[in-house]
């Protein structure tokens, strides 16, 4: 099946006063449809700048400054500013960070999702737009009523399901969320993360799910991605990841987690996340690695499969064993032609 | 001697509206005893609505109770004045959940560590009012140098919170009140603050209570909890009773719903029988019968606490069979 959606090499920077930020230096990805991708990372890592890259909605002083999004076989870099608001929500859908906050309170959210419809689809019947609206609501698990409602008479879980509710009113073969439950409680969190899983059954997309939270991912994603200074360290699914993470940065991320098991053992990341204007040479993780070696603070780790799984890594200490897996490869594939 | 903060049946009500008057509990007849004795480490957990942060606001004297009373060392603290009102003041301090708006960008970070100095007149010279930052800084894990002199916007947001525990070190309280310290602060740095909470009571005896609807953090820093629902304790006693064999339905569905960073341990391995309540509705018993999976008629009358064991209590009439144990009594059973 071919990916629904390919990153390839996607470049973000910011031009500030204080010189140039790379907010996103270099991220490659593919996402096959029906996967679930985790996108984990500290504050500032990038992971929000991605999603905003993607939707080719970086604003000044941040350019998108190379790469290519592709998702069916569009590219969506390359197209015009038109066909790109076309795309929006109808190829990638976006729930931004405290979208439920965003909700116009003296619209009703009716009027706000034909909003969205019509938008892209000016010539449908105010009929058909509705209904398509109220079966929208109902498979986020709402009540038709919540039509006819104001923002302000729904909790947050539920306006976050409206958010939901929107971003899937065009069928997109994508979704991007970025900290969906981040200002919910535990049970509506997982109401919220149940009806995202439920849509993405239902409409069989792609969804990346943007946060910090490592116990959601676990429960909730097929892969998880690694973002540190801009650049993704670690891709791999979220069986290997929790079971035998590669990277540094991933181990230190796992460690950190809070278990039933060890009560008061608090095994916080020493250090602190660069600062993208003055990223260190090399590896951007180096000074706060463990396993530093010469290597880590003059070149910069590519990011290499690492046989025999699907999965990448961007660190020198498995450079070896990815080049002699490349090695391989190269050496058998024509072997398996024959 | 009285103990430092003492509630004795609160209840806080928010009202609205002059002619249609409604009016909302926010918190129903609350007792608890903090004891300056024996520093501990107390958790207030519940979701968004639960009173939490109410119980806070009261705490500190923000605002005051609807009914009961507030003490502090055996006095009122509505009427508490001159210098025993500074002493309250300086012994009761907050951390609060936003370590991004609590500072003001047109100020260097010394600000905020130099003004309760100068208030409450902690030093006599400049050279001395610098040591005191400097002493707090450090018991934070802080290096002064790095810090002093440096605006908000330079400081990572883990930083800052610890800033904000370190003003309240400064002026050396016997509780501090943190109000969802690490909420907004990455995982990664979370593991800070909350060793920096944690030896703040060891090493310096201050009393924490530490309000959170994050039940890992609290199970792994905290020796007690209280569980609030809709303004009422639900389950209180032992973290380690009440995190790992919880009684009370609602604490059950709190802790079936922490997504576990562990593969073993799905999610939806318990269906979600209780999901969140569609609007406000109203009950006089139980508050949390309308979401509850067991609910029986009995629960049309509100449920006592019923003590299930020495350290563990539920308001629930699934224990109804247990001794019940007065709402007064409530903090001879958690552990310090």
């Amino acid at each position: 099946m071919p990916p629904v959606l390919q990153v390839r090499d996607l470049q973000v920077s910011y031009y500030t006063d204080s010189g140039r930020a790379r907010a996103l230096d270099g991220v490659t990805l593919e996402l096959n449809p029906g996967e679930k991708l985790g996108l984990v990372g500290e504050s500032g890592s990038g992971k929000s700048t991605m999603a905003l890259a993607m939707m080719r909605m970086i604003k000044p002083p941040g350019r998108i400054e190379g790469g290519q999004v592709i998702v069916g076989d569009t590219d969506l870099m390359a197209l015009s500013e038109e066909g790109m608001r076309k795309s929006r929500l109808s190829k990638i859908a976006y729930i931004p960070q405290g979208a439920m906050n965003s909700l116009n309170p003296v619209m009703r959210i009716g009027a706000q999702m034909i909003d969205a419809i019509r938008a892209h689809n000016p010539s449908e019947s105010r009929a058909g737009a509705q209904e398509r609206c109220l079966s929208a609501l109902e498979s986020v698990d709402l009540k038709r009523g919540v039509y006819k409602m104001y923002a302000h008479e729904l909790s947050g879980g539920m306006k976050q399901r409206v958010c939901i509710a929107i971003s899937i009113l065009m069928r997109p073969q994508v979704i991007i969320a970025d900290e969906p439950t981040s200002a919910l409680d535990v049970v509506t969190q997982r109401q919220v993360m149940e009806t995202l899983d439920h849509i993405q059954h239902q409409l069989g997309c792609a969804i990346i799910l943007i946060g910090h939270d490592m116990g959601l991912m676990a429960q909730f994603v097929d892969k998880v991605a690694v973002m540190y200074a801009g650049r993704l360290m670690e891709l791999s699914s979220v069986r290997e990841m929790f079971n035998d993470p590669k990277h540094p940065y991933a181990q230190a991320l796992i460690r950190s987690l809070p278990s039933l098991e060890n009560k008061g053992v608090f095994q916080g990341i020493p250090g602190l996340a660069p600062s993208l204007l003055r990223l260190p040479s090399g590896c951007a993780f180096n000074p706060r690695c463990t396993f530093v070696m010469d290597v880590c603070k003059s070149t910069v780790p590519a990011f290499l499969p690492l046989p025999p799984s699907e999965r990448r890594v961007a660190c020198h200490l498995y450079a070896g064993d990815a080049e002699a897996m490349s090695l391989s490869t190269r050496t058998a594939t024509p072997t398996e032609k024959v | 001697m009285a103990p430092l903060l003492e509630l004795k049946n609160v209840t806080k009500t928010y009202s609205r509206g002059l002619i249609n008057r409604t009016s909302n509990t926010a918190l129903s007849n609350i007792s608890l005893t903090i004891d300056e004795a024996e520093p501990t480490i107390m958790t207030v957990a519940g979701e968004s609505g639960s009173g939490k942060t109410t119980l806070a606001m009261l705490l500190l004297g923000f605002i005051t109770p609807t009914e009961g009373t507030i003490f502090y060392k055996g006095k009122d603290i509505s009427t508490l004045h001159g210098e025993k009102r500074m002493s309250f003041r300086r012994e009761v301090q907050a951390v609060f959940q936003d370590p991004f708006a609590v500072f003001n960008p047109f100020y260097t970070v010394d600000h905020l560590l130099s003004v309760p100095i100068e208030k409450f007149k902690l030093a006599k010279t400049k050279a001395q009012a610098r040591d005191k930052m400097d002493e707090a800084l450090t018991a934070v894990g802080l290096r002064p140098d790095d810090i002093l002199g440096r605006f908000p916007h330079q400081l990572s947001g883990g930083q800052r919170q610890r800033i904000n525990v370190a003003r309240a070190l400064v002026l050396k309280p016997r509780l501090l009140i943190a109000d969802e310290p690490v909420s907004m602060v990455d995982a990664s740095l979370r593991a800070n603050i909350l060793e920096t909470l944690r030896s703040l009571q060891r090493d310096h005896g201050v009393t924490i209570i530490y309000i959170t609807h994050d039940l890992t953090t609290a199970y792994h820093i905290s020796k007690s909890i209280i569980v609030l629902y809709r303004g009422g304790v639900m389950e209180a006693g032992d973290v380690d009773t009440v995190i790992k064999s919880p009684q009370h339905p609602y604490t059950r569905l709190l802790i079936d719903s922490i997504p576990w960073p562990d593969l073993s341990r799905r999610w939806g391995e318990t269906e979600l029988k209780a999901k969140e309540p569609e609007g406000g509705e109203k009950t006089t018993g139980c508050r949390f019968a309308p979401r509850c999976p067991y609910v029986m008629e009995q629960c049309q009358t509100p449920p006592p606490l019923f003590q299930i064991n020495r350290t563990q209590t539920a308001s629930c009439f699934l224990y109804g069979s247990k001794p019940e144990l007065e709402p007064e009594r409530l903090s001879e059973l958690l552990p310090v």
